[in-house]
């Protein structure tokens, strides 16, 4: 990727001179400038504080005049979490039927149209394994072993799928929330099944009362 | 200016003035090269930089100087040279024939060695701890994980964005943070499922294998405790969240108390720019926490008060007790110690004096003693720590050590500050049983043969 860019910005370079070459942003370092008379490299340049207002410097008082304040937009650009109790979910709906049809076009091909995962891949199971986790073959999927429903959604949403992730919509993330947990027993499995802030808040996942805070060191004494 | 009044005879010799000129006159030129090249041939040689062929072509062609460069299959980070016959006898290689980055000797091949995951994307790469030295992993060593791939990140586009629970909402540019007030401190990362294939039965042959997602770095930046300061948290606040700039969007809660004691958000890694690996340009360190949670490619703190149970802390990094739960938030690493010198896969080749060597270290504060013993845990001797022992990191022991040559088996035992002692695999499955993969720190054992063949044992 980094090679075919900077020959993409190359060839670009070579067909309009110099003078658009220049003008393209560059995409790695340039070696440090060379001072006159002695031929020293140049250290890099003193950072500069976004801070438009610097207001008072008093470092005692964590006043810096350093940073910039962080505007509602520009935060709800990469606020993507999503808790368990709901926080952070967003606007939207979408049903098992449609994540039936948004499964099998997306994330089928890695784990399984049945849902069971393609190891080869490294794809997990998705399914199964309820009942399974104290037995001496355990078998951990979202069903069986994810304590929230809000880590699917935000899981989903965030890094899914492989070949593009990110690039599902909240409409979708809920769709294939909706049929993941229908097919794992959870929800229901008509097609109208919807799925959504409220409802997605209110699912109590089979291993919610599963998991203990670490009492370490438990040996070592 | 004239070379003579910058180099004047007054203090550089003929030779001296002569290289220095000549170095001059390469710079020269390299910076003509680079006004009229188009700047994107730094990216194809691979390895090799237009400044180094360039200069390597000058080195070429001046006969009385050495370093012309043989077929290039030297190791990585290295470049290879011709072996002079007798380098007393001629003039070595020029300064800078490495473009003013410094590359390591052709005659080095230690690299890190990827676990054969189903995915390059998510897969992890493993310290070569046997032919360590010291405390310290050099930066290109240092191990990986990733969850999906090395993003390319231009710093001077990436900012930090610390929200949630604190008076003011703010953002950080890579500059804002370099203007804050720094530390510098030497610390070990340990990947929680280091050693997560020898659970069971010995599996991996090297020491590499069986122990090398852990390094020791020195890490530069700004307390992650002077950015909450400044930003102001509000009563209630328990957790933040740290979220990375990668395709995994990694994510893994931190609590507060962990984020005001020592936390850092880093920008540097053994006196440069962390790596592009490391998390490039910004990443989280938690000394002694789990390495997962050192969250690289750094780009968002959401502070809250209640965990946000990602994936990371729940699907995966949480250990599954024989009864069926499973525990979660389990942050910091236990003590834990390995013997790198003789190690896995090497042979000892006779009977006689070797110093054993190895590196302990615990999440939970300095390392106060480590024990080696010869027999299987029967005895046990007290080795010698290089000082300065530092909280959180590596700590090399020593012990001197002669093989008669009859069957041995080699361990170690560490104890840290707060009296904890290194446990055996034994005692760690009483408690724990066979079904948790993340957080095995037991005591490591290696068999010496009566051949000198050491190998990977539960002993």
């Amino acid at each position: 990727m980094f090679t075919r860019n900077l020959t993409f910005i190359c060839a670009i370079g070579a067909l309009a001179g110099p003078a658009l070459a220049q003008d393209s942003p560059r995409t790695a370092a340039a070696l440090p400038e060379t001072l006159e008379e002695t031929g020293e490299r140049a250290p890099a340049e003193v950072p500069k504080s976004s801070a438009e207002d610097v207001g008072d410097i008093a470092p005692a008082n964590n006043a810096y005049g350093v940073g910039s304040p962080a505007s509602e937009e520009a935060i709800a650009a990469i606020d993507i979490d999503v808790m368990p109790d709901g926080r952070g979910l967003p606007d939207g709906s979408g049903t098992y039927g449609e994540g039936e049809e948004l499964y099998e076009a997306i994330c089928a091909a890695c784990h399984g149209a049945d849902l069971m995962g393609i190891s080869q891949l490294g794809a997990p199971q998705l399914i199964g394994g309820r009942g399974t986790l104290a037995t001496d073959a355990p078998v951990k999927t979202v069903e069986s072993y994810w304590p929230y429903a809000s880590t699917l959604f935000d899981y989903t949403h965030r890094a899914m799928p492989m070949t593009e992730p990110g690039s599902l919509t909240a409409d979708e993330v809920y769709a294939i929330s909706a049929y993941v947990l229908g097919r794992a027993g959870i929800i229901g499995t008509e097609p109208g099944t919807l799925l959504d802030a409220a409802s997605m808040a209110d699912i109590k996942m089979p291993n919610a009362d599963g998991f203990v805070s670490d009492p370490r060191p438990d040996t070592g004494q | 200016m004239s070379d003579n009044e910058r180099f004047p005879a007054t203090r550089y010799g003929p030779a001296e003035r002569h290289m220095a000129e000549s170095l001059v006159e390469i710079e020269r030129q390299a910076l003509v090269q680079d006004e009229e090249e188009c700047e994107c041939r730094d990216g194809m040689f691979n390895g090799l930089t237009r400044r180094g062929l360039l200069m390597g072509g000058v080195a070429l062609g001046g006969s009385a100087i050495a370093g012309g460069r043989a077929q290039a299959d030297a190791p990585p980070g290295a470049i290879e040279y011709d072996v002079q016959p007798d380098p007393t006898k001629e003039q070595g290689r020029l300064i800078l024939d490495d473009g003013g980055y410094g590359s390591r000797s052709q005659f080095e091949s230690e690299v890190r060695w990827r676990y054969p995951t189903a995915s390059l994307d998510s897969s992890w790469s493993m310290t070569p701890l046997a032919s360590g030295q010291g405390i310290m992993t050099p930066s290109g060593l240092h191990f990986e994980r990733h969850h999906a791939g090395i993003p390319t990140i231009d710093p001077r586009s990436h900012e930090l964005i610390l929200h949630g629970m604190v008076d003011q909402p703010l953002r950080f540019t890579m500059d804002d943070l370099k203007r804050l007030p720094a530390v510098s401190k030497i610390h070990f990362i340990e990947c929680s499922g280091n050693g997560l294939t020898e659970w069971a039965k010995p599996t991996l042959k090297t020491v590499q294998g069986t122990h090398g997602l852990t390094s020791t770095s020195e890490w530069t930046g700004v307390r992650l405790s002077t950015l909450l300061e400044i930003a102001g948290v509000q009563d209630g606040a328990a957790w933040i969240l740290a979220e990375g700039a990668d395709a995994a969007v990694m994510t893994r809660s931190v609590p507060i108390d962990k984020a005001m004691d020592d936390a850092i958000v880093a920008y540097a890694q053994n006196g440069e720019a962390l790596r592009p690996e490391q998390g490039y340009p910004l990443r989280l360190l938690l000394p002694g926490y789990e390495g997962n949670t050192h969250i690289k490619w750094l780009r968002r703190l959401d502070v809250s008060d209640k965990p946000f149970m990602t994936r990371e802390e729940t699907s995966k990094y949480t250990d599954l007790m024989p009864d069926g739960s499973a525990r979660q938030f389990s942050l910091e690493m236990d003590a834990k110690s390995v013997i790198t010198f003789p190690s896995g896969a090497m042979k000892l080749p006779r009977a006689g004096f070797y110093e054993v060597t190895g590196i302990a270290w615990s999440g939970r504060g300095k390392i106060a003693k480590v024990e080696v013993s010869a027999d299987g845990g029967a005895t046990w001797q007290e080795a010698t720590l290089d000082g300065p022992v530092l909280s959180k990191c590596h700590t090399r022991f020593r012990l001197p050590w002669t093989w008669t040559g009859e069957e041995a088996v080699l361990q170690s035992r560490a104890v840290d500050e707060t009296g904890y002692v290194q446990p055996t695999l034994e005692q760690l499955v009483e408690v724990r049983g066979l079904k948790s993969v993340y957080h095995l720190n037991a005591i490591q054992s290696w068999h010496i043969a009566p051949g000198g063949e050491v190998t990977n044992v539960h002993a």
